[in-house]
């Protein structure tokens, strides 16, 4: 035994048998490896069914034992729609850009939470599954990315909640709802680069899971949720569209409500970050997941 | 050997683990800091490499079952982490030719919340089935596991024993080329454990390969072909099932003795109670290292108490040569009246195992001490052995056949009667049957 077979592949990904059975044609190799490794989504796509299951243990966990269950997915953002529409709209008298304000404030929460959800979930996901990380293999980028699956589903309560109160209160959509799907994927892939960087981390140092509430508490206010980019004094303005996520909720809502205009430099700015912290974020996953096993 | 048999080739796997010491280790991010601030020209935190793996390397054939033995610490469950992929090996190379599926523990996954069915549908998809291979077996799994009537209940609801069950029905229904399988029948009823090296030595006939890690000697030595047992990291023997078995349970006891006395510094204990000795003589209170199975053994068990407690249990295991616990036995099995009293201080146990049933051959005994269903004081191992020669019988038969074949973890001399005869069949005087 010192002929290696033909057909070993460099990586941990088996590879398709061949037609005979007689010898068996997956090999998988297993040698120390250092540096940076490819993202080998075409191994996560093989452990697609091991996602959707995770994605939907996650959904029916959320909300057993709960008596009103689902319902929660929509009174959360109405109830925070509520205070800020009391606090922004009616104490600081803050501008809307002519929708009512609790609309308004519904609609920047519809982007924020989509961003917020699915970036707490993604950097949990790992000590959450501990048992299963030590235990299993597959793929570790499954993990975050079948936390989707349960902020999209929410994502979609919460939009029909949005179109009802749209029709309530007369609002007609304009062409730039069409654009839509796309800020709503701008959000997503910056949540989940910077939630996989925060995941990888919190396997050693879980400190990231008590910074990193606070630190979106910030950005919820740094960002265009609560309050109208009109409301930001113009000299500030450059600086507000510093954060990747000015840019994208702000436009988000444009598509909704047809409030403010599309800024396309900003909104420029945020894809190019979103894209930037996506490849980044899973790259340095991938070349953190190897101690994920011996340190978690 | 050509390289179209082998299943699973290991060429010099290691694995370090870095253990960093005394105040080093950090968890939080803060506290790393703050130790640095605090130590700024302590600059490397004192850290030590340890070997879990080293330098380890064999070939499996395919169709082979490899059972892995050796004590805690030795390396098995690191091995089988790395060849699951599930970490990686700091050196060398393995290379596993066939789908692989592990088992690393029973019911990874399982969510209490969830019903046996969305458990089933889980715990298949985390070891690696696909939904169309989990739709397949699902009646056969839930066949299997014998909880028809509970599919749509919670699992936390079940039994601890319908839980292992469930969780071992879906990974019996795997179909790998290889099966990396860890000390997982260990749990579990006796009738089902059977259930479960049934299965298993199914997988084995099938030609895959199967490997095992096990601490029960006697399925190891039922079903595997091929034993390695491990020590330190390294592979310590490597052969046939019954002598690597039969040599990893005399090594190491291989030099104890009928008797051990614990110095003051490495007596076993707690606050309770401390072991100071432990030890087997015979009737004449003569320490032996063989005896006879005609004559009573008795076992001696010397100890401090400290803090009394009425929960005490002070007994031991006995253990034969095929690592089977023949019995434990501990002060109060009895009524209450007939317990020994203990006082605080100094105490010792005398336990007699009555002549006539021992088998043959060396045995163990592993002190067992604790507050009863709810802590051990000595969990031990084996700390002392000697040998039986069995020679209990008058029976002709028994003096010319090999004493040391004899089966059975014990042999009493049992009384056989005809059913319905007037009196006992003697030997020369044949009932009249006319």
């Amino acid at each position: 035994m010192t002929t290696a077979p033909a057909d070993i592949t460099s990586s941990y990904r088996p590879v398709a048998p061949p037609a005979e059975q007689e010898t068996p044609g997956v090999v998988t190799v297993i040698e120390p490896k250092s540096g940076w490794a490819a993202l080998d989504l075409r191994e996560v796509w093989h452990y697609k069914d091991l996602l959707f299951t995770l994605a939907s243990r996650d959904v029916k966990l959320r909300y057993r034992q709960t008596a009103l269950g689902a319902v929660w997915v929509v009174l959360q953002p109405l109830i925070a729609a509520g205070i800020f529409s009391f606090v922004f709209g009616k104490v600081a008298k803050l501008p809307s850009d002519g929708v009512p304000y609790i609309l308004f404030a519904y609609a920047g929460l519809l982007g924020w939470n989509a961003f917020n959800n699915t970036l707490t979930k993604a950097s949990t996901c790992l000590v959450s599954n501990a048992q299963l990380v030590s235990k299993v293999y597959f793929p570790r980028l499954v993990l975050p990315l079948s936390t989707l699956g349960g902020t999209l589903i929410d994502f979609g309560v919460a939009f029909a909640v949005m179109a009802a109160l749209m029709v309530f209160y007369r609002i007609v959509p304009h062409a730039g709802l069409l654009l839509l799907p796309v800020w709503l994927l701008l959000i997503l892939l910056l949540a989940v680069g910077v939630g996989l960087f925060a995941a990888a981390l919190t396997v050693s140092y879980r400190d990231i899971q008590y910074v990193l509430p606070v630190l979106t508490q910030f950005v919820l206010y740094a960002s265009p949720v609560a309050y109208a980019v009109s409301a930001v004094p113009i000299g500030l303005r450059p600086f507000f569209f510093l954060n990747p996520l000015s840019g994208v909720l702000d436009a988000f809502r444009w598509s909704l409500l047809g409030t403010g205009s599309l800024n396309v430099g900003a909104v420029g700015y945020s894809a190019l970050f979103g894209m930037v912290a996506f490849v980044c974020g899973a790259f340095a996953f991938r070349r953190m997941e190897r101690r994920f096993a011996d340190v978690i | 050997m050509s390289s179209k048999d082998i299943a699973i080739s290991v060429r010099g796997l290691s694995k370090a683990y870095t253990i960093a010491h005394n105040a080093a280790k950090h968890t939080t991010a803060a506290e790393a800091l703050v130790h640095r601030l605090r130590n700024p020209l302590q600059h490397p935190p004192a850290k030590e490499t340890f070997w879990a793996l080293k330098d380890v390397s064999f070939d499996i054939r395919r169709g082979d079952v490899l059972g892995i033995v050796g004590r805690n610490g030795a390396g098995k469950s690191t091995l089988l982490k790395i060849l699951s992929r599930i970490t990686e090996p700091t050196n060398g190379r393995a290379l596993l030719h066939g789908r692989v599926a592990s088992l690393l523990e029973v019911g990874t996954g399982f969510h209490p919340e969830l019903t046996g069915r969305e458990n089933i549908e889980m715990n298949g998809a985390i070891l690696g089935m696909t939904r169309r291979e989990i739709l397949k077996y699902f009646d056969s799994i839930v066949e299997f596991a014998g909880v028809e009537r509970f599919l749509d209940t919670p699992v936390k609801r079940y039994s601890s024993g319908m839980y292992v069950r469930l969780a071992f029905a879906v990974a019996a229904h795997l179909n790998p080329e290889i099966l990396i399988v860890d000390e997982v029948l260990a749990v579990g009823d006796s009738e089902f454990q059977k259930k479960c090296l049934g299965k298993m030595g199914d997988v084995a006939r099938q030609g895959r390969t199967v490997l095992f890690v096990s601490h029960q000697m006697p399925s190891v030595k039922a079903l595997c072909s091929r034993v390695i047992q491990m020590s330190g990291g390294t592979v310590l023997r490597d052969g046939e099932p019954g002598s690597v078995v039969d040599q990893y349970l005399t090594d190491g006891s291989g030099d104890l003795l009928p008797e051990r006395l614990w110095c003051r510094e490495d007596q076993p204990g707690d606050a309770h109670l401390r072991l100071r000795a432990l030890r087997v003589v015979d009737t004449a209170g003569e320490i032996r290292g063989t005896y006879s199975s005609s004559q009573a053994m008795i076992v001696e068990m010397e100890f401090d108490i400290a803090q009394p407690s009425s929960a005490l249990c002070v007994g031991f295991d006995l253990i034969n040569r095929n690592g089977v616990t023949v019995f434990r036995s501990n002060h109060n099995d009895g009524g209450e009246r007939d317990w020994p009293a203990l006082t605080v201080g100094r105490n010792t146990l005398k336990c007699v195992i009555p002549p006539g049933l021992l088998n043959f051959g060396k045995h163990f005994i592993a002190p067992k001490i604790g507050l009863h269903a709810t802590a051990w004081v000595v969990n031990g191992e084996p700390e002392i052995s000697f040998d039986v020669d069995l020679d209990h019988s008058d029976s002709p038969f028994w003096s010319v056949s090999d004493p040391n074949k004899f089966p059975g973890a014990v042999a009493p001399c049992l009384e056989w009667q005809v059913v319905g005869s007037k009196g006992a069949w003697k030997i020369g005087h044949p009932p009249n049957l006319s």
